[in-house]
């Protein structure tokens, strides 16, 4: 008995073997898929090699440099037409000045076709766990336990021209936003989800830039004015839900290319 | 006739083989591990072992013996422990490092300790070694520190009685080279942990902060304070640092352009690594040059010392104040605080010193 069902075991596998070999229909493509994630102040490329010269100037007029840009993206996701999630990464971590970070490979490959991308600035509440992360520790990522623990979404600093014409530095640190700070903090999640639409994924390779437009944090809808808001904005409250709703659009997604051969 | 001949051939080569590259009765080292510290192990990622260079028990032996070794400078005066003293948190207590000669060199000694855990493989106040095993060669062969050849300490090393023996222990050669000398110290200095203080003890439940230590720390993770945690990282951090480059606005200008001498960038002038804030009670002089003789001094800095300077790192507050001038009592606490990082079984621990 068991050597007829395992002889008939093995014709279904032969035959559907060779279902699927004499199948005309071309086998799918499979594309690795790689999100280049990249920074502009409108259309002027941010890298570490314009790093600290003062060639911006934002909506309200404050000349300033860049000399330090890390960032959180978390919950990066393709989402197929038949609305099947796949998780790219739980979270990526980029630091512009150190060059690291700005490329995700994806783990697997993808199925030629229609998807859409998405993912979050920072950690949602779910995920801002408190020390949970070791290689976010060791880059001293993390927000210290009276502003509520977790860790940052951003730290960009650099120096603008103050009304009063001195260079000064600022730090535009965005965190959970911490009301109360100490042992009855209260928090706000204030990571920002982006939902980037669709993305065509084809040939044998896929890149799909994401960009952020750092002046968009700085004009929309609140218009920044650095000489108030320059310092100390960790602990402010206010800052940092105005910091999320100047971010509801600052990524963007930037070109696609693709290999096809 | 042929026949044997062949055979004669085939047994000959796989008698020289099997000697070459798989001897029945070559010394196979002892591995061993890091002894890594609880708090390291809930925080943080694992140490940096590189494959080329896994931890054997022959291995640091052999890298303590040459750490303590005078003779792998010019003159036979002074050792790797010269500079790096056990009682002084494998620092010294000069401004700076004196050489073979006695002639001050131009940087305050890097206490040693938790380096296999510097991730970012930046060693030195600059960022000069990318690896530990480079990092030896540095003072070795710097003319204002041991100014040696390691063709000198390799002749030195096969004529010595024993030290042969003990790198055909652990590296399976008969020929020492620079290679085996710097990855045995490298294999050390990387055992080399601290994570025993009194904070660490804190974190885990087995110590209780003081009411001036506690508001130390307050300050320490406070923004409109101390802010120190930027850099030097926070209780999520247990390595104190994070082991990068900053202008931390002690000077207008730069005779020691520090990380940019090593990128040529002027965006670098005057940037140095920052210190692991872990053993401070024994590693007086502070900064790269060990400029600040006291944390007292060192704080006073930070709180109103601050100048500005082209390449001045954004986190420095209230420049053209100084700083943001802490309370008396904020600076006695945040050093109260600051000694509580202090580690004394580290400086103690017989694994580290000379036998």
């Amino acid at each position: 008995m068991k050597k007829a069902t395992v002889l008939a075991l093995f014709l279904v596998s032969v035959l559907a073997c060779n279902s699927n070999d004499d199948d005309a229909s071309t086998p799918a493509i499979e594309s690795d898929v790689t999100i280049k994630f990249t920074q502009s102040f409108d259309d002027q490329p941010v890298t570490a090699s314009e790093f600290s010269n003062l060639d911006y100037t934002n909506e309200n007029g404050e000349q300033l440099s860049i000399s330090r840009l890390r960032y959180l993206m978390s919950d990066i996701v393709l989402t197929d037409v038949n609305g099947i999630d796949t998780v790219i990464s739980e979270y990526q971590f980029v630091d512009v000045g150190e060059s690291s970070g700005a490329l995700l490979e994806a783990p697997i490959k993808f199925e030629e076709g229609d998807y859409t991308l998405s993912m979050r600035f920072g950690f949602s509440d779910a995920d801002n766990i408190d020390a949970a992360y070791p290689d976010l520790n060791a880059a001293t990522w993390g927000v210290p336990a009276p502003l509520g623990g977790g860790y940052h979404y951003m730290q960009m600093e650099g120096v603008y021209i103050n009304s009063e014409d001195v260079n000064t530095n600022y730090q535009f640190h965005t965190i959970r936003a911490a009301e109360n700070p100490g042992d009855d903090v209260i928090l706000t999640d204030t990571s920002i989800a982006v939902n980037l639409g669709t993305v065509s994924v084809e040939g044998l390779a896929t890149t799909i830039e994401v960009n952020m437009n750092i002046e968009e944090w700085y004009k929309n809808p609140n218009l920044w004015d650095l000489n108030d808001l320059y310092t100390m904005l960790m602990p402010d409250h206010e800052a940092q839900i105005m910091m999320n709703q100047n971010g509801q659009n600052v990524f963007t997604l930037g070109d696609i290319t693709y290999i096809s051969e | 006739m042929k026949k044997h001949i062949l055979l004669c051939i085939s047994l000959a080569l796989l008698t020289s083989c099997g000697s070459d590259e798989s001897d029945p009765v070559a010394y196979v080292p002892t591995p061993a591990q890091i002894d890594t510290p609880l708090i390291f192990q809930q925080l943080l990622p694992a140490a940096v072992i590189p494959e080329d260079n896994p931890l054997t028990e022959e291995g640091i032996a052999l890298g303590k013996r040459l750490f303590y070794d005078t003779r792998l400078s010019l003159d036979n005066s002074i050792s790797c422990a010269s500079c790096h003293k056990p009682q002084e948190g494998f620092s010294d207590n000069n401004a700076v490092s004196l050489g073979v000669d006695g002639t001050p060199g131009t940087r305050n000694s890097m206490p040693l300790a938790n380096l296999a855990f510097n991730y970012f493989g930046n060693f030195n106040w600059d960022g000069s070694a990318t690896t530990l095993e480079e990092q030896h060669e540095i003072p070795i062969t710097s003319s204002i520190e041991m100014h040696n050849t390691f063709a000198d300490i390799t002749t030195m090393i096969s004529a010595d009685a024993s030290y042969p023996l003990q790198f055909e222990q652990a590296f399976n050669v008969t020929t020492v080279t620079k290679t085996e000398v710097t990855k045995a110290l490298a294999q050390f200095v990387r055992t080399m942990v601290s994570g025993n203080s009194k904070f660490d003890k804190y974190l885990l439940g087995e110590a209780t902060l003081t009411p001036q230590e506690q508001n130390g720390l307050d300050v320490f993770l406070d923004e409109t304070r101390g802010d120190c945690f930027h850099c030097h990282g926070s209780p999520t951090n247990p390595l104190w640092t994070d082991n990068i480059f900053h202008n931390n606005g002690l000077d207008t200008s730069f005779e020691d352009r520090g990380r940019g001498n090593i990128t040529g960038d002027p965006n670098h002038f005057g940037q140095f690594k920052s210190p692991s804030l872990r053993n401070l009670a024994y590693t007086a002089p502070y900064m790269h040059d060990g400029r600040f003789a006291t944390l007292e001094e060192v704080v006073n800095h930070y709180s109103e010392g601050l100048v500005y300077s082209d390449t001045i790192d954004p986190l420095m507050k209230s420049i053209a104040q100084g700083g943001v001038h802490l309370t008396e009592n904020d600076k006695q606490d945040l050093i109260a605080f600051l000694l509580s990082l202090s580690d004394p079984t580290f400086i103690n621990n017989p694994a580290f010193l000379p036998n």
